[in-house]
């Protein structure tokens, strides 16, 4: 494949620099660039500002809304929008449920739910895992029984990110318990508002609530609301899972981290330049950017192999692995720069953002939160040790 | 014994509730923990009966810190062992007895390298020693009614005693992401004494600090590896303990493996602190390296191996394993201790 970029594509890319350098706000850039947390308001603003310019679900089908762009030219638009420090765009309605609903959802669906998700009305979180079925999704015992025009929901799904934003989840559910356990399980889409739903947050090593533990009781959720066939949600659910992990590798997010910390590094002075200069560190640079660049290849030859509009294959289980593994890396290299500046917790940086009197515009502060918080990474969207299994069964075939 | 006895003391006392509340705290420390320890003689362990204490030696050492690390316990044991070294070699014996008895913390200021020093101006007016700069991220300086700040000026070390409440210095603590506290320090022209202590005695302090950490970092990944061998036991997926799965079994084989590498390069540093300082000082570093590089492996593949449970605030093991890995940043991390080795390594 050839990996020049065409007269064409510098062009794309000038047109989305022009873009971002005129609409996105300098707070907001500064909030993502320090690694300060953003709020829900922070996402939303983003959201819609690129909806305006019809950007914001660049890989789904033109006539609902997509852009008809190649895999470079979304590979171009993530990657500037990261160096940009643009919001990451929340996954959940735009690139997980979307997928799902235009390839398996009835038409109703299509033209009640996506439009929603466009304009932001709809904020949706995934309900997936529980304590019992992490690794083991398909063991899932959150039950729905049929009763006449309606499903009776009960069961208690757990990880559920920024559920306490969500205005809907979609679940997988067990609709039968004959035969093996992915026959049984079904795709339904659940009003967070509905009676019966009960949220719990979980707080996290780095002291976030970011993941929710999610209960239902009796919950009716009409059946309109169910995607595709019953029992057949286990297929929806892997076709989904490709596109969550490709999501989590972020390459694009990763260039713009590396250059944060290649800007670390210059910047360096005193004991931060004598640890920066050590020639142990410089190899860990030096092999961290070189994976990097591979990867960016890699990523790009995976993406193109599945074409336009298609889910990733297996192969994005490699994606997933080397991505976060990559991204994992260098926030461990940017708190090995920051050294003993890495231990003092400011929680008002942390909040606030590079504005308060405590913030550097380096944005030391967040490294080890951020490094702690990325530890989730090699753990969720499936595990790293459930992807090994998937290359090893569906591409080695072993 | 004296492993045993705190061992259980920090059974009875220490849990995740005390912890964060003491992290959340003014001084960092758990109330009454740190004159209960005095009590036990945990503090006077880390001193040679020549000035006071109990013990001393590189296997006292050895023990209180790694029962420390076993309990994750907040607490100036860092800080106390190097200023109580300090203060030993300025005969600054009354106030070491305070710091032994418990009823006076100490705390101490160290670089882990030359270029690690704080930038102080030190100024000698009238027979009065004042300074003025900052001291960065000193642990439990909020606990503590001194401090001794080692910084280097023309090259050379200093050590002064620096008495925190008074006129021209402030300090601003916060609790750090790992365990306890911290504080910045800003000084202007602050009256300090100038502690009689030579380059030796610095190196030395400096050394016993590195060699404290180390078995802290063991005690700590003792811990986390015994936890996680629990988890690995207990959490059943696709109708089996996790713990069957091949692939994991491997992975704790070789942690195992790395745990008791870990550990014996804790024990040569012990073994060799009595020995000329450069084979003192690279046998540290060795040390330092090695429980750096495979404290943090341990405390990652930790996490990992919990799953999700292991990124929740709840579980005990995601606090053990950030202070391991924010340990490493301690008197320097393991990328210097291993180029130091190097250089010491070198013929001379």
């Amino acid at each position: 494949m050839d990996l020049d970029f065409s007269a064409e594509d510098i062009a794309f890319r000038d047109q989305v620099r022009d873009f971002l350098a005129e609409n996105l706000p300098a707070v907001l850039s500064r909030k993502v660039e320090s690694g300060a947390r953003l709020g829900k308001q922070d996402m939303e603003q983003w959201h819609s500002i690129l909806n305006a310019k019809g950007w914001l679900a660049n890989h789904w089908p033109i006539e609902w809304g997509g852009t008809g762009w190649s895999v470079l030219q979304r590979f171009i638009f993530e990657t500037e929008a990261a160096m940009a420090h643009a919001p990451r765009t929340v996954p959940f309605g735009i690139s997980m449920l979307a997928p799902v609903l235009i390839k398996y959802g009835s038409e109703e669906q299509k033209r009640y739910f996506l439009p929603r998700i466009l304009d932001g009305t709809d904020w949706w979180c995934q309900g997936f895992s529980e304590p019992g079925a992490g690794s083991d999704l398909a063991s899932l015992k959150t039950k729905a029984v049929r009763d006449g025009d309606r499903y009776v929901v009960n069961g208690q799904k757990t990880w559920t990110t920024l559920g306490q934003y969500a205005d809907w989840i979609f679940c997988l559910v067990r609709t039968s318990a004959d035969g093996r356990k992915q026959k049984g399980i079904s795709f339904l889409l659940i009003d967070m508002r509905s009676p019966g739903i009960e949220l719990r947050p979980i707080k996290l090593l780095d002291g976030d609530f970011e993941v929710n533990e999610v209960f239902f009781t009796d919950v009716q959720v009409p059946v309109e609301n169910l995607v595709g066939e019953e029992n057949h949600g286990w297929a929806y659910a892997k076709y989904l899972l490709t596109y969550e992990r490709t999501n989590i590798a972020g390459v694009g997010g990763s260039i713009a981290q590396f250059e944060r910390l290649r800007k670390m590094v210059a910047r360096a002075s005193g004991a931060t330049l004598d640890r920066v200069s050590n020639p142990v560190f410089q190899h860990r640079l030096a092999k961290l950017e070189i994976a990097l660049e591979n990867m960016k290849t890699t990523n790009l030859r995976v993406l193109s192999a599945a074409g336009s509009g298609n889910a990733p294959s297996a192969h994005s289980s490699m994606l997933k692995i080397k991505g976060t593994e990559i991204r994992q890396e260098i926030h461990e290299l940017m708190c090995r720069v920051a050294g003993p500046k890495a231990r003092p917790f400011h929680i008002a940086a942390l909040e606030h953002g590079p504005d308060t009197e405590l913030g550097s515009p380096h944005g030391l502060e967040s490294v080890a939160s951020q490094y702690f918080n990325n530890r989730k990474l090699s753990i969720f969207g499936g595990s790293n040790e459930i992807q090994r299994e998937i290359i090893s069964k569906q591409i080695l075939e072993l | 014994m004296l492993a045993d006895s705190m061992r259980r003391l920090l059974a009875d006392k220490l849990d995740m509730e005390v912890r964060e509340e003491a992290r959340l705290s003014e001084s960092g420390i758990p109330s009454d923990l740190w004159s209960n320890l005095a009590e036990l003689g945990v503090i006077g362990a880390l001193f040679p009966e020549t000035i006071g204490g109990f013990g001393g030696s590189a296997w006292d050492v050895a023990t209180v810190f790694e029962q420390a690390g076993r309990a994750l316990v907040p607490g100036p044991f860092l800080g106390t062992l190097m200023a109580g070294h300090l203060l030993a070699q300025a005969g600054e014996a009354e106030l070491l007895e305070k710091v032994i008895g418990g009823e006076l913390i100490v705390t101490c200021a160290v670089p882990g390298s030359p270029s690690a020093s704080p930038n102080l101006q030190i100024e000698s007016k009238q027979g009065s020693t004042r300074l003025t700069g900052a001291l960065e991220a000193v642990e439990y300086a909020s606990a503590a009614e001194y401090v001794v700040a080692v910084f280097h000026s023309d090259s050379s070390p200093s050590a002064v005693l620096l008495k925190l409440v008074q006129e021209g210095c402030t300090v601003r603590s916060y609790p750090m992401i790992d365990l306890g506290t911290g504080a910045d320090i800003h000084l202007e022209s602050v009256s300090v004494e100038l502690l009689a202590t030579n380059v030796d005695d610095i190196k030395t302090t400096l050394a016993i600090g590195v060699l404290a950490c180390c078995w802290e970092a063991v005690g700590l990944m003792s811990e986390i590896f015994e936890q996680t061998l629990e988890y690995l036991r207990t959490r059943q997926q696709f109708g089996t303990p996790i713990g069957k799965f091949q692939a994991l079994q491997h992975r704790m084989a070789d942690l195992a493996i790395e745990l008791e590498q870990a550990r014996s390069s804790a024990i040569n540093a012990a073994s060799h602190f009595g020995s000329d300082p450069r084979e003192r000082d690279r046998f540290c570093s060795a040390a330092k390296y090695s429980v750096g590089s495979i404290g943090q492996r341990v405390a990652e593949e930790a996490i990992q191996l919990h799953g999700g449970i292991g990124m929740t605030w709840e579980l005990p093991l995601s606090h053990y394993a950030k202070r391991l890995i924010m340990l490493n940043q301690v008197l320097g991390d393991d990328d210097l201790h291993l180029s130091r080795f190097v250089e010491l390594s070198t013929a001379a």
